[in-house]
């Protein structure tokens, strides 16, 4: 059939599939020199950390556990504050942080990005919310920890309010500023071609905002996580920030570090995660920057 | 007229009568008087040019039409029927297909997702339908093999034919271009104004072409219409002779430069005009 063998060829004729442009990119970026410099920089943080704690033993810097002694609590089968690698524990802590973020960051992102869409969509909704937005924004977290104690019934509500609030902010805000930098003349084609409401926003709005929203969902799992841990801090029972408190109280220095250093490849993790998922959900975007 | 008969569409559609158009910006305030008093008419099927300076009120004039702003006076028709007048602005409509100055493809769809996305929204044809009549389209317009492509990834020439390709799609009775070919050199020029040509041939559209680019007007209009510096008043109307199909061999035909040259002391004096009046601004 003609018309079969000329839709695989247009197919063949196509630009590179997404998979193939991902390992592109790495490819690139391993023959740059970006890697082993990203490598160097850690290992020299490391090794100052070193000096400055265990080798030259500096005053200042005397009572912090030093990289050597963390390693080596960290990795231990018996570690002598109950938390390494090897203890149940510790893998409780991180799931209890991660599963509190992860339903903060989920409802922030299902309330937020409506919610910001609406505001940029529709001028009279804006116009209702967007003082009261700028308003409760600037509000720290720690702020907030005493109403949020009052206002959930147990601990774990009003660590997740917490944990919420950090995110949807920057996720409204942003998803606001993605819906107004969409050009003009977008709507205009779209009108111009015969589109009704509910595709300006489906095929207009929503993809043109889209860069911004998942910017805008990195921001939040960052402030997700920097709620998190105060919230913890002040009122949780398990959770690496949790950890780091009661370890300070108890005076288990080099669990600090493990937990501080967890949250850390943590976070990175979770925010490389939503690149990865908005640049497959954005390739258009992707093609644009490579090119 | 051998085209007329290879026509798809019968009755040619797209009369657009335009009488005693004018324009004011900001009615309270500043009053811009941007369009004063223009009329016009423009045949189904024709292909008019609208020439003039940068700023004269072009774009004003088709944004009237395409429905993106209201008038202060006079009215527009279409096929006899009453478009725009004073407080009545028509919704942007499928029937009246713009393309825009500085392109307005959607970067995030790929060019079929592009080319569907009239019928689609329109919901005249299926997904399917309307993907196979794109490719078709396309290949008929010589831009096979970039279907999947995004709008980034293919040249500024080409999205400049598939934003054509995209508004033939919808099968408007009108098609509007406001200085499609503004930033593109010379010789990506002369293939995209090929390829408008042969649209036209095929199609037969009524065509509303806006440019400050005399021999662009001249090559590719049957009527040109030479405007005033802002307010834009109707200067000149040129009929242009020049049988179809043209191609590239007009350009250094005796007609064609006769007419060029009527038409550049016409627009001389009134670029004259517009520079004395931006000096006299700038004083
Ligand atoms: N929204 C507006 N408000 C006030 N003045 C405007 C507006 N849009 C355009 N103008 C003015 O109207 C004149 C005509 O503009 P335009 O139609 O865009 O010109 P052209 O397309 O011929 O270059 C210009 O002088 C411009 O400054
Ligand atoms: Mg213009």
């Amino acid at each position: 059939m003609s018309t079969a063998s000329a839709a695989t060829a247009t197919r063949n004729d196509a630009g590179p599939s997404s998979l193939e442009v991902s390992l592109f990119c790495l490819r690139e970026w391993l023959k740059s020199a970006a890697p082993y410099l990203n490598l160097l920089g850690i290992v020299g943080f490391i090794f100052l950390w070193y000096l400055l704690t265990e080798k030259l033993k500096v005053p200042w810097f005397n009572k912090l556990p030093g990289p050597v002694g963390v390693y080596g609590e960290w990795v231990s089968p018996d570690p002598s504050y109950g938390i390494s690698l090897y203890t149940p524990e510790y893998y409780q802590h991180i799931v209890t942080s991660i599963w509190r973020v992860l339903q903060a960051f989920f409802l922030a992102t299902f309330l937020g990005v409506p919610v910001g869409l609406m505001m940029g969509w529709k001028k009279t909704f804006k116009d209702y919310t967007f003082p009261l937005l700028e308003t409760l924004r600037p509000i720290p977290m720690l702020a907030w920890v005493p109403l949020s104690i009052l206002m959930w019934p147990g601990r774990e509500a009003s660590i997740i309010f917490l944990t919420f609030l950090g995110s949807f902010f920057a996720t409204v805000l942003n998803t606001l500023l993605g819906v107004e930098s969409i050009d003009e003349v977008y709507f205009r084609a779209a009108h111009s071609l015969g589109a009704k409401p509910r595709h300006v926003f489906l095929k207009v709005i929503l993809p043109g905002a889209l860069p911004f929203i998942f910017t805008g969902l990195q921001i939040s799992m960052g402030f997700a996580w920097f709620s998190l841990v105060a919230g913890e801090m002040l009122a949780g029972e398990y959770g690496l920030g949790y950890l780091i408190w009661n370890s300070f109280i108890m005076v288990q220095y080099p669990v600090i570090v493990i937990a501080m250093v967890t949250l850390g490849v943590i976070g990175w993790l979770s925010s490389a995660l939503i690149r990865l998922v908005g640049n497959r959900l954005m390739q258009w975007k992707v093609r644009e920057e490579i090119r | 007229m051998n085209t007329a008969e290879a026509l798809s569409v019968p009755a040619p559609r797209g009369q657009i009568s335009i009488r005693n158009v004018s324009k004011v910006y900001d009615p309270e305030g500043a009053r811009v008087l941007a369009v004063d008093n223009c009329s016009m008419e423009i045949a189904a099927g024709e292909f008019c040019v609208v020439v003039g300076p940068s700023g004269c009120g072009k774009t004003t004039l088709l944004n009237a039409i395409a429905g993106f702003h209201g008038i202060t006076s006079g009215e527009i028709l279409l096929d006899g029927k009453l478009l725009c007048g004073p407080g009545k602005t028509p919704p942007p409509g499928s029937d009246r297909i713009v393309v825009f100055q500085n392109g307005a493809l959607f970067p995030w769809y790929s060019v079929l997702e592009n080319v569907t996305f009239g019928p689609v929204v329109q919901g005249v044809m299926p997904e399917r339908e309307a993907r196979d009549r794109a490719r078709e389209l396309l290949s008929q317009m010589g831009l096979e093999g970039i279907e999947s492509n995004y709008p980034s990834e293919i040249s500024s020439g080409m999205r400049r034919r598939v934003e054509i390709a995209r508004a033939m799609m919808t099968d408007p009775s009108v098609l509007l271009l406001d200085e499609p070919f503004r930033a593109m050199d010379a010789l990506t020029k002369t293939v995209v104004h090929q390829f408008l040509l042969d649209v036209y041939d095929r199609s037969n559209k009524t065509i509303f072409f806006i440019t400050h680019d005399l021999e662009e007007a001249i090559f590719l209009g049957s009527k040109v219409y030479i405007m005033t510096t802002r307010p834009a008043r109707i200067k000149t109307v040129l009929d242009v002779d020049i049988p179809r199909p043209r191609d590239f061999r007009v350009l250094s035909s005796a007609k064609y430069i006769k007419l060029k040259k009527e038409c550049i002391e016409a627009v001389h004096e009134e670029a004259l005009k517009a520079f004395k009046a931006g000096e006299r601004e700038m004083a």
